[in-house]
């Protein structure tokens, strides 16, 4: 497990250049100066050359790549002209934000997509499955904000539940319980269009387990059914879900962005339409690289995981 | 005229069966042509502002849907806005379809180093949250439909070139390309005449499945002001303008959103029907799984007016496969009993019904779709299929245990060995974690398992089939069961191991013999279930031939080996191969057993039997010969008669 851990984590570096080497192309590719683009009103020949020179664009894309590398990794970002200060402050002070919503909606899409998916299984065919289809249905045709915004006209405004937007309420305490109860609705409706996916498959997976030999072998020996079904075919079902639940993570991280446009959360999500709309590159490209190296992460806790539980991939790993 | 069916008209045959899919055609038909006929409808100009007709809400007269806080009409502006959106959707849909298959077909079908240069890529990108992704390239770019309709191209294309080239891959090394290409085909003819029309299917349900999220896509950048911008509004947009207005007029953000649903909806919809159709090893579970017991539908008593001294009597067992409505049988009123520490072997053809009997002693057969429609199976004088599923499984492992043909499709790939054996032995006796596992490790030694520690924890695929089997049996045998079904044990496994798991059978059975006379316990009886009369004569006191559903000819295994009398039994006979005998007439039976459902009226073997007169369409029963040999032929009858 210790060898594979490393040689994992070892595998996770070309995939963190390659996802380096694309943001920087594409913010390097954009059609016209991104020197004048900064500037905007206020590009004269005379500024543009200075920006240029200060942002290293007259020099060879390749040493560009290599100079924006090599700061990426001693922590220097650039600094955001929109906000002007450093996108590295800017990218960690909305970090926690966005790993918290993204977390808490991974859990509600994880415990959802697999309960709902494997009752679904076990009630084949009966109204259990058919409201479950038709609810999941709904949560992979409907846009994640919109579902956001129909949360909002219902708890807040109908209901006056819970609160619309913001992480705290303003000048309040900044208590647990505060965050909480602003937490529940992005949470959940991002957890629960997640979960939409996860339960599909899971019935898909569940069914088709139950069919194999083993489990008519754990009946054979007498298994009671819970337990057939739990820890004989879900128990295997689960193996081929874990990567899914990694992917899913990726369109966690998406749908964050809406989210959070939605609820006014704090987070990177938010930050990165913010920023697109100044055309604040710097800051585009940190939160990216930022979020996408979650991603990447999420992706490899996901494979460890699958490797701890099949031991059949185990073996071919040696 | 005559009828044809096209491939096309196939298509939409099958499409149509599935009720949630037409509906889906239908909506979609609906707001296509909805969307069509949009410039001829008679409504309001959607970019003019009214002012004083601001946020009316739906249902206000000339405003079916009110207004939005420019006051211009929402009917209007919902079906001008769908219309971009549809666009916008289907030719991102159909530029990363095409971009994608492209990147797949080439990589698929050159290989080598153009496939690993362009698959590194797709997964580049791929290694995106593919939304952030998009957000990537409409800051690039700018704001813009058409750039957000460039971003989710994009984004979608490592998609479909990974399935185009998964399908591609499997293609090339079938043996039409391959002569296509010995044939001098060129690359190009290859890929355009043998490749795409093949990969063409693939490419449908990619899309089927895509566009909804393509559609959510766009919609979700002009929501957040990254797609469309004004005057050009299409629903996300629509919606993020609605936004503002939440609390005050919340009509202007549901009906968007409503409609965005109601698209994607019908699209998935299609979608689905789509896939089964073309690709049905991807239909979401149509089949439905097998219960915890097979269904019983008759609520007949035990038949005690025949007390037998057999330990599990099989009586009328009659077994029906539920297919598209028809009942068709596969076991036809099965008798037999098999009595204490005796071994029966089942023998006959595939497809005879001999595991289907193995499986309904336990209600283990799959169902749906078998069902046990008559018949009881008595263990010690009780029936066990009428049992409460609780005491049956009380039954099931302890009482009555199996082993099947294959083992490594029957242990679970991902527990221990030592875990799939403490599993039964705890269930069925209250035994501390410690005792078990020892018990565990001293029933691994008595099926022959060296070194029995380190195979505790060992995985099913880490074993040899033979050494797999012997677990199997192990399992069977943990809780010192009273009778044992084995359904072709060792037909999976090469003939050396075959003769060890035959001979650890046999020494096993006898060693419970033996104990039963010390333990005053019924020694252990087996039904062995086997197409091989070889492996019946090496331990089986009886034997029961099957042939379509039927028990032909029951008697001592010594004298059926030596004078069969069913015509059946004869010719299987014939076709075993005999030390010393004769090779030179070694002959099959011609034809094959009859299908389910199409058993022949009368005598089951009639077709294919050379004996066989107009008698034989008669139903004929289990006749009892002098010899206390039982044989279902009408032409016994008539030599015993």
């Amino acid at each position: 497990m210790l060898r594979y851990t490393i040689h994992r984590l070892l595998l996770t570096i070309p995939v963190l250049v390659g996802i380096s080497v694309v943001v920087f192309l594409i913010m390097a590719l954009i059609p016209g100066d991104p020197a004048t683009a900064i500037l905007g009103a206020f590009a004269t020949p005379e500024n543009t050359t200075k920006l240029r020179a200060e942002l290293g664009l007259d020099r060879p894309l390749i040493e560009q790549y290599f100079t924006w590398a090599s700061n990426l990794l001693s922590g220097n970002f650039g600094r955001s002209y929109a906000l002007n200060r450093p996108v590295l402050d800017e990218l960690l002070e909305r970090l926690g934000p966005t790993l918290l919503l993204a977390g808490s909606a991974m859990c509600v899409c994880v415990l959802l997509g697999l309960i709902s998916g494997l009752l679904a299984a076990v009630k084949q065919y009966t109204w259990v499955d058919q409201g479950l289809t038709l609810f999941t249905l709904i949560g992979i045709s409907a846009p994640a904000f919109w579902l956001g915004l129909m949360a909002v006209s219902l708890f807040t405004v109908q209901l006056g539940w819970l609160p619309a937007s913001g992480m705290y309420t303003p000048y309040g305490d900044e208590s647990l319980g505060d965050l909480l109860v602003h937490l529940v609705m992005p949470a959940i409706t991002l957890g629960l269009v997640a979960s939409s996916v996860i339960a599909r498959l899971t019935r898909t997976s569940m069914l088709e387990q139950l069919r194999q030999d083993y489990v008519r072998t754990a009946r054979a020996k007498g298994e009671r059914e819970t337990a057939a079904v739990i820890k004989h075919a879900f128990r295997n079902a689960l193996v081929g879900l874990i990567p899914v639940l990694g992917l899913q993570a990726g369109f966690v991280l998406g749908g964050a962005v809406y989210i959070e446009t939605v609820f006014q959360w704090p987070g990177i999500g938010r930050m990165l339409v913010n920023a697109i709309s100044t055309r604040d590159i710097l800051l585009v490209q940190g939160g990216v690289m930022i979020v996408a190296t979650i991603y990447v992460l999420f992706n490899l806790l996901a494979d460890l995981i699958q490797h701890a539980l099949d031991p059949r991939i185990q073996q071919s790993h040696g | 005229m005559v009828e044809k069916t096209t491939p096309a008209l196939e298509f939409w045959q099958r499409l149509n069966r599935n009720r949630l899919s037409t509906v889906g055609l239908l909506m979609l038909g609906l707001i296509f042509a909805l969307c069509l006929i949009t410039p001829w409808l008679p409504l309001p100009d959607p970019d003019v502002t009214d002012l004083a007709n601001r946020l009316k809400t739906p249902l206000t007269s000339n405003h079916w849907l009110g207004t939005d806080e420019l006051g211009r009409d929402l009917l209007s502006r919902l079906l001008w806005g769908t219309r971009v959106s549809l666009v916008v959707g289907f030719v991102a849909t159909l530029a990363a379809a095409l971009v994608g298959s492209l990147i797949g077909l080439v990589a698929g079908y050159f290989q080598g180093w153009i496939d690993s240069g362009l698959m590194r890529g797709v997964d580049t990108l791929m290694a995106f949250p593919y939304m952030l992704l998009a957000l990537a390239i409409v800051a690039a770019f700018g704001p813009g439909l058409l750039n957000a309709l460039f971003a989710i191209a994009i984004v979608n294309v490592p998609f479909f070139a990974r399935t185009v080239r998964g399908a591609t891959i499997s293609l090339v090394q079938q043996e039409f390309v391959l002569a296509a290409r010995i044939g001098g085909a060129s690359h190009f003819g290859v890929l355009g005449r043998e490749l795409l029309p093949n990969i063409l299917p693939v490419i449908v349900v990619t899309i089927s499945t895509t566009a909804g999220w393509m559609i959510l896509e766009t919609a979700g950048l002009s929501f957040l002001g990254l797609g469309a911008q004004p005057p050009t509004a299409d629903l996300g947009s629509m919606l993020g303008e609605g936004r503002k207005l939440l609390f005050t007029a919340p009509h202007v953000s549901t009906l968007p959103g409503l409609v965005i649903l109601i698209l994607v909806i019908s699209l998935n919809l299609l979608g689905d029907g789509v896939r089964d159709v073309l690709d049905p090893r991807l239909r979401g579970g149509a089949l439905r799984s097998p219960q915890p017991r097979t269904e019983v539908l008759s609520t007949e008593l035990s038949s005690s007016q025949v007390r037998s001294t057999g330990k599990l009597v099989v009586r009328n067992l009659t077994t029906e496969l539920l297919q598209q409505g028809q009942a068709k049988p596969l076991l036809r009123n099965v008798d037999f009993e098999l009595r204490p520490g005796e071994c029966l072997g089942l023998v006959g053809e595939s497809g005879c019904g001999k595991s289907v009997t193995a499986l309904s002693l336990a209600a283990l057969a799959a169902s749906p779709p078998l069902q046990i429609t008559s018949g009881t199976v008595e263990l010690d004088g009780e029936d066990i299929l009428r049992l409460p599923l609780r005491l049956l499984q009380d039954i099931r492992g302890k009482r009555v245990s199996y082993i099947f043909q294959d083992p490594l499709a029957t242990l679970n790939p991902v527990l221990t060995i030592g875990e799939q054996l403490i599993q039964v032995i705890r269930r069925h006796q209250s035994l501390t974690s410690k005792a078990s596992c020892a018990e565990a490790l001293s029933l691994l030694s008595k099926v022959r398992i060296p070194s029995p520690e380190t195979r505790m924890k060992a995985y099913p695929h880490q074993l040899s089939g033979g050494m797999r089997q012997r677990v199997c049996i192990a399992i069977a045998l943990a809780n010192r069961p009273e009778v044992l079904i084995a359904d072709e044990p060792t037909t999976a496994l090469d003939v050396t191991i075959q003769a060890e798991v035959l001979s650890l059978l046999n020494d096993l059975r006898q060693t419970t013999l033996e104990n039963s006379q010390t333990v005053q316990r019924t020694g252990l009886s087996v039904l062995f279930i086997t197409h091989d009369l070889g492996v019946v004569s090496t331990i089986c006191e009886k034997v029961a031939v099957m042939y379509a559903g039927q028990i032909v000819e029951f008697g001592e295994t010594q004298s059926i080996l030596e004078s069969p009398e069913h015509p059946y039994t004869q010719a299987l006979l014939a076709c075993t191969l005999r030390l010393g005998a004769n090779h030179k007439v070694l002959g099959g039976i011609p034809g094959t057993p009859p299908p389910p459902g199409g058993y022949p009226s009368g005598c089951g073997f009639n077709t294919r039997c050379n004996s066989a007169t107009s008698i034989c369409q008669e139903p004929v029963n289990l006749i009892q010969l002098p010899s206390g040999r039982q044989v279902r032929c009408v032409l016994k009858q008539d030599a015993n008669a």
